[in-house]
């Protein structure tokens, strides 16, 4: 096996998450879903950094990681709040911006 | 073309150019790949949030084994730890808070965006795949003797690579953390500190009005004057004391005050008033059948009607008898005590 499948495996999981985003209306199955984006992307960077055979990967995986967790705790308590005003998770139910 | 040790208990490739992974190493990633794929689309095409987030779960520890056999165990690690531990429950607690019921709406608001999305993600997927296929990936370079690329800064600092050069994974993050990314690593406290304060500030609500003592409480009913007296409590004539069975009133018609209003918004609440209004009927019905047998016990209960009014007032049937008349009666003989023992024993 090549170790280049790897970064198609993390390719695939991107589409997908990606796809999700675009398909899904509950808000904390669109966040699953970027999470999912990270963590593919996580996994080409960890197969980037045993390609180079340096630490520099692993190391923008780690942040990458660390971003994550605060951009899930962020965008939780987002969800939350606009739960709390208005009785639901739908993205779709969150309009008042819109034109 | 070396082989490596690839696999799950070393980990490190031992080749300075790797083409091919070990078999272990294949066999591990076409079936956790697999399992990876597989719970990604779960997520994606699950009905239910919380079935999305478990397959989540499942696809974040396939990546983490994946980490650890490409020689990165510290961030399989802390993959399975801050990941599945805690970001994955995080997820499911705001699940549980905000309703897993809340199922997503069917609804297209616009028009054809479904099929856009799947010809976007389609086109995306193949546009990627199809740009890694035609990189020029070279030679895996992996970890290990002579595996440090000449594009590594750390090959000044000689601690660094002698670290690398053993395959001490651990060593060698803390080694780069500390010297070449610890700006960044500082910048990320910071992100932390504010990350908690934003999630505090945006998820706390304020009390608009002061909380209402309970004097206030207790003069609020006064003036409505709704429900000066306690509420009445759940259960049955003493036959079931359960919160969830509402009490009887005087007709036969359950008291909607005496249960909880949670349990009655769940639908929780048990309906027992049928129950012993049937049994009571059938009691009466059969304490007069009987003492139509008898004979000369209805004559004895119109005396007692036409005695008082208080006869009437019992209304609870043949069998519940005013204690004059009950003394009267004995002397005839254990009738009504029977018949008393009989509604005991049924109730």
């Amino acid at each position: 096996m090549n170790p280049a499948n790897y970064l198609f495996l993390s390719a695939l999981l991107f589409t997908i998450g990606a796809a999700g985003v675009l398909l899904r209306r509950n808000a904390i199955v669109v966040f699953m879903c970027v999470e999912l984006m990270l963590n593919a992307t996580n996994l080409a960077f960890v197969t980037f950094a045993r390609m180079h055979g340096n630490y520099d990967g692993q190391i923008i995986a780690f942040f990458t990681m660390v971003v994550a967790a605060a951009e899930v705790v962020v965008g939780l308590s987002i969800i939350i709040a606009i739960f709390r005003s208005r009785r639901t998770a739908s993205v779709d139910d969150a309009n008042l911006m819109k034109w | 073309m070396s082989m490596a040790s690839g696999g799950l208990s070393e980990g490190v490739v031992l080749a300075e150019q790797v083409t091919r992974t070990s078999t272990g190493e294949a066999v591990q990633f076409w079936v956790l790949a697999t399992i990876a794929v597989l719970g990604a689309l779960g997520t994606v095409f699950l009905k239910k949030a919380v079935h999305s987030a478990l397959t989540l779960a499942a696809t974040m520890v396939c990546l983490a084994i994946f980490y650890m056999a490409q020689g990165a165990v510290f961030l399989g690690i802390v993959q399975i730890v801050v990941y599945t531990g805690a970001i994955m429950m995080l997820f499911l607690f705001v699940l549980m808070l905000v309703g897993v019921s809340s199922a997503d709406s069917l609804k297209e608001t616009l028009r054809g965006q479904r099929v856009a999305a799947v010809l976007c993600g389609l086109g995306f997927g193949i546009l990627l795949i199809a740009g890694i296929a035609n990189a020029s990936l070279g030679d895996f370079a992996g970890y290990g003797a002579g595996g440090v690329s000449p594009s590594g800064a750390v090959e000044t600092d000689q601690e660094a690579v002698a670290l690398i050069n053993q395959g001490e994974n651990v060593k060698g993050i803390a080694h780069l953390i500390f010297t070449r990314y610890l700006w960044a690593f500082e910048i990320t406290s910071a992100l932390l500190i504010t990350a908690a304060l934003g999630a505090m500030v945006l998820a706390h609500r304020e009390r608009l009005t002061p909380r209402k003592t309970q004097r206030e409480l207790s003069e609020e009913r006064v003036r409505d004057n709704v429900n000066l007296a306690p509420l009445p409590a759940p259960g049955v004539y003493a036959r079931h004391n359960a919160v969830d069975i509402p009490a009887l009133l005087p007709d036969g018609s359950i008291s909607e005050l005496s249960v909880n209003a949670t349990l009655r918004a769940r639908g929780q609440v048990r309906d027992v008033s049928r129950e012993p209004v049937h049994q009571v009927a059938e009691l009466e019905e059969s304490a007069e059948v009987w003492m139509e047998q008898r004979g000369d016990v209805p004559t004895a209960r119109h005396e007692g009607e036409e005695a008082g009014p208080e006869a009437d007032g019992t209304g609870e049937g043949a069998a519940d008898v005013d204690p004059d008349e009950a003394g009267a009666e004995r002397t005839d003989g254990d009738s009504v005590a029977a018949g008393a023992g009989s509604k005991e024993s049924r109730s």
